[in-house]
């Protein structure tokens, strides 16, 4: 096996590609479907937190979080003022929408029941008896699909009252979101599950502490419940093994942009970008320029730089991030500046707004790259961007304006030069400054 | 007006499922927007009264959300992501393609009210760049061929009173 890893197997994707895969029949048969969750009705909540921990699995969504250190922060009994036990909420994130990734689709349409079933050992770990299921708006289809996957399961008695006799309650619901970018932030998709505007929360109050309707909340990633199962029956043992110290497991890897073989791969994290780009079939049309490592947000890495491993340790040891595992690839026919523009001009759609710094930061980050490939910049832009940059990172009550200084920052870094050299040709029509600074930046944002 | 019998039915069908009342808007206001195509202020002020909210949290609500549309849409909604991956795979030319089709550009809506043009952000289908969505449907690894045919057959289906792009309510179909 290319990947020199002796522990790797697939954890998440084993039969995807078998016809009837997404069905609960061929999860029971095929897949010792709901077998982990008889295991883990057997045990102690402690206990299935304890082998969470150990297996070193951290959030796929995005921030890399340790899981297991998630679950324990859950309050064991939690009582309000007048000393009535409060409910514990579970919810899965499924607001899939950073740019290059589509892993949850993917375990939506294929393998839904290994999500759930995450879930239902979730809500037993953290004493929870209703989970939600947060979808974005447009997945009509998977919406249908996980209604039918958790329909089935009800009617196996997988969910509902007294869970295979065990005397452990656990309902699931799914919650449609209606198209936002920013509820795929915690905060943020909690807001949205309570029928409010999807804007970021301060914090702390922690999700554990106040979360979905004010009670205890844990919100986790499709993929991280996907992978719950496989280590409650194996054990945490095999799959911390798979990754370096740290990085337990496998990741999904969406890989897409110019390679030959775009789709989601299922890997392990001691393997570096150039060669998941040579499993992906290599660069399409050119030679390789730069890559996003890990979703729209992360900072992007030099073709030099690509020998970089995509476990989270390394990739933020190099200035970027693992985030969600969206592996975008750019040939050298790619203009950076066009490029980092199109991720900017959806950062200036989607930002909350509620914190000045990022609603007006992307609007002018945006504008300034628009004007220099119209041929309106000065080479004091580039300074001025990352002086608008500074004044975003790290400002605001969300990661949102860290998300969007990501590209801007490292493009203007790593590929100074083609800025300035489309700054001196006079856009990329090379017809010169065609508007002025001033005028451009006429007219408020609404 | 009151709120369609249906759709109060639906809703109430749900209520059981959520700790609040607020909880329920989302879901009303994609009923509305699925039975009328859009969400005027006349269904935002019926919503309130269904589920004893003032007028302004439901229009805070529907006008932070992009799928709601606060003003009529044509009949075949086609929304082209474009997107870093989608871009780097022609995206452009989708949307330069559909617009030329259509004789309509982006976030217009043709003159006979059965098409809107938009851009839409990540579909979260990268892998099969570009994308869009046809009403409920997507449509991936799109190329100027594939496009016109299905604006094409869009047409005609709707011609002949057809529902258009929700093949994937259809039975059999899916799941």
């Amino acid at each position: 096996m290319m990947y020199n890893n002796e522990h790797f197997e697939p954890v998440i994707t084993p039969n995807v590609t078998k016809p009837g895969c997404e069905t609960l029949d061929f999860y029971l048969q095929n897949e010792n479907g709901y077998k982990a969750l008889e295991k883990t009705l057997k045990m102690k909540p402690a206990e299935v937190v304890d082998e969470v921990k150990k297996s070193n699995l951290r959030g796929r969504g995005g921030a890399g979080f340790p899981t297991g250190m998630k679950w324990s922060f859950m309050p064991a009994n939690p009582v309000d003022e007048k000393g009535n036990p409060k409910p514990k909420y579970l919810v899965c994130n499924a607001d899939e929408g950073e740019p290059g990734t589509f892993k949850d689709r993917l375990i939506f349409t294929k393998t839904p029941h290994r999500m759930i079933e995450g879930m239902i050992i979730g809500g037993f770990a953290i004493g929870s008896n209703k989970g939600f299921v947060y979808i974005r708006g447009e997945w009509h289809k998977e919406i249908r699909l996980m209604q039918k996957a958790i329909d089935d399961a009800y009617a196996k008695g997988f969910l509902g009252k007294n869970i295979l006799g065990s005397g452990f309650d656990f309902d699931l619901v799914i919650y449609k979101g209606a198209g936002a970018y920013i509820c795929g932030e915690e905060t943020a998709l909690l807001n949205s599950l309570e029928g409010k505007r999807g804007e970021p929360r301060l914090k702390p109050p922690f999700p554990a502490q106040v979360g979905a309707y004010g009670m205890p909340s844990c919100v986790n990633n499709v993929e991280t419940f996907a992978a719950v199962p496989y280590i409650i029956s194996k054990g945490w043992e095999k799959y911390a093994k798979m990754g370096p110290e740290r990085s337990g497991g496998t990741r999904l890897i969406c890989v897409s942009g110019h390679v030959n073989k775009p789709g989601v791969y299922e890997l392990p994290m001691n393997l570096s970008i150039n060669d998941i780009i040579d499993l992906a079939g290599g660069v399409k049309g050119g030679k390789l320029k730069a890559v996003i490592p890990g979703g729209a947000s992360a900072p992007m890495l030099r073709a030099d730089e690509c020998h970089c491993l995509t476990d989270y340790d390394s990739l933020a040891k190099a200035g970027t991030m693992a985030g969600s595992g969206g592996l975008i690839v750019m040939n050298d026919s790619v203009n950076i500046v066009e490029a980092t523009y199109t991720l900017l001009k959806f950062y200036e759609h989607e930002s909350c707004g509620q914190c000045s710094q990022c609603r007006e930061g992307s609007h002018w980050l945006a504008r300034m790259f628009k004007r220099i490939l119209d041929g309106g910049g000065t080479q004091d832009d580039l300074d001025y961007i990352a002086k608008i940059c500074s004044n975003m990172a790290g400002q605001t009550i969300c990661a949102f304006a860290d998300a969007v200084t990501g590209p801007a920052l490292s493009s203007v870094r790593k590929f100074r030069g083609e800025f300035e050299e489309l700054i001196m040709r006079g856009g990329l029509k090379g017809v010169g400054r065609v508007e002025s600074f001033s005028h451009k930046l006429e007219g408020a944002h609404v | 007006m009151a709120l369609p019998e249906k759709i109060k039915k639906t809703i109430d069908s749900i209520r059981h499922q959520f700790p609040t009342e607020q909880a329920l808007l989302l879901p009303a206001l994609h009923e509305v927007q699925n039975e009328f195509g859009w969400v005027s202020m006349e269904s935002m002020k019926d919503i309130g009264e269904f589920l004893n909210l003032p007028v302004s949290k439901v229009r805070e609500v529907a006008s932070f959300y992009t799928m709601y549309r606060l003003e009529p849409a044509g009949k075949v909604d086609i929304q082209i992501c474009t997107n870093i991956s989608c871009w780097l795979n022609g995206a452009d030319k989708m949307v330069e393609c559909a617009s030329r089709k259509l004789g309509i550009s982006v976030g217009e809506t043709t003159k006979d009210g059965n098409f809107t043009l938009s851009q839409v952000e990540c579909l979260a289908a990268c892998g099969t760049a570009p994308a869009m969505m046809l009403n409920e449907d997507y449509y991936e690894n799109l190329t100027e061929e594939s496009l016109t045919q299905l604006l094409d057959k869009a047409k005609a289906d709707l011609l002949a009173g057809k529902e258009v792009g929700k093949e994937t309510r259809k039975d059999g179909v899916w799941p």
